[in-house]
């Protein structure tokens, strides 16, 4: 019933669906949310934050290639590019909490507490 | 439009759609590893995994240069900064108990919350759109109506995104100098 719908209205030009980039983003995103909140390590954190941008990267594609558009693919272009500078400062920063703390527990980085 | 309406459309190409599945079926899967799994090189070995299988959902998306890009700087350079950062913080290589906090529920909690309300919202709002047929043949749009993504992508960068272009070439440079000061040994 429902996809004999859908075939009806399906024009004969069209190809993959939008949403299935879309909830695919969505999961990765979500699981990279999940890894920044629950993880101890600062490391596995910074791994995280790379697991959102891939899925803001997914997003970025999808709807460039929705709209016939280039620029999806270069704002993709820059996230990467972001995410390298990122990725580096985050590290250094990271051996600089390691080597005066001798820890990389981010329970353990709590000078700020009151 | 129900959930299999988003996620099936009856006229698709099926060896796209086999591919697709597939991969997403190892980037969840490898991704969820990597927010789970107790050991830290695993953790990181795991990211290339997703980052090899989110390169092939780049290329279903005809983005070839973003692909390659993709396998170059994440795989090439981020995934080995990563396993430099796991050997200088000197974590155990084997596996470790203390790796998630203790409230991790409430991490778990809010992922799902957000991956239920993304979930709808996008099923709600794009269920009825389709991808162009034309986007999986590596063409998109080029001024002579030819031409692969990949001189588009050259094209527009040097033309249209040329200041946003410079801006991260400066911000890059900014980063990875501070990234050096930060890291020096005889610093304070």
């Amino acid at each position: 019933m429902l996809f004999a719908a859908q075939a009806q209205e399906a024009a004969g030009n069209d190809g993959l669906m939008l949403n299935q980039f879309l909830l695919l983003g969505a999961a990765l995103f979500c699981i990279g949310v999940y890894g920044v909140l629950a993880r101890k390590n600062a490391v596995m954190v910074l791994m995280s934050i790379e697991l959102i941008l891939n899925a803001v990267n997914i997003n970025l594609l999808a709807f460039g290639a929705l709209h016939g558009s280039i620029a999806g693919a270069v704002f993709a272009l820059f996230v990467i590019a972001i995410a390298a500078a990122e990725v580096g400062v985050g590290l250094a920063i990271v051996l600089i909490i390691y080597r005066n703390r001798h820890s990389v527990d981010l329970a353990d980085v709590d000078a700020m507490k009151g | 439009m129900t959930l299999a309406s988003g996620l099936l459309a009856a006229d698709t190409p099926v060896a796209q759609n086999v591919f697709f599945y597939l991969m997403s079926a190892v980037i969840i899967a490898a991704a969820i590893a990597v927010v789970t799994t107790k050991n830290v090189v695993r953790a990181a070995l795991y990211l290339i995994v997703v980052f090899a299988s989110v390169v092939g959902i780049y290329l279903l998306l005809a983005a070839e240069f973003v692909a390659v890009t993709q396998i170059l700087v994440y795989i090439g350079a981020i995934m080995v900064l990563m396993l430099f950062g796991i050997m200088l913080t000197r974590a155990k290589i084997g596996r470790e108990t203390d790796l998630t906090n203790d409230n991790w529920w409430l991490g778990l909690a809010t992922a799902v919350l957000l991956v239920g309300v993304m979930g709808y919202a996008l099923i709600d709002a794009y269920s009825d759109d389709k991808l162009p047929r034309d986007t999986q043949v590596a063409t998109i749009v080029d001024n002579s109506g030819q031409g692969s993504n990949t001189a588009t992508v050259g094209d527009a960068i040097f033309s249209q995104y040329l200041i946003p272009f410079e801006v991260v070439s400066v911000l890059l440079t900014a980063a990875l100098v501070g990234a050096i000061v930060l890291a020096r040994k005889d610093r304070g």
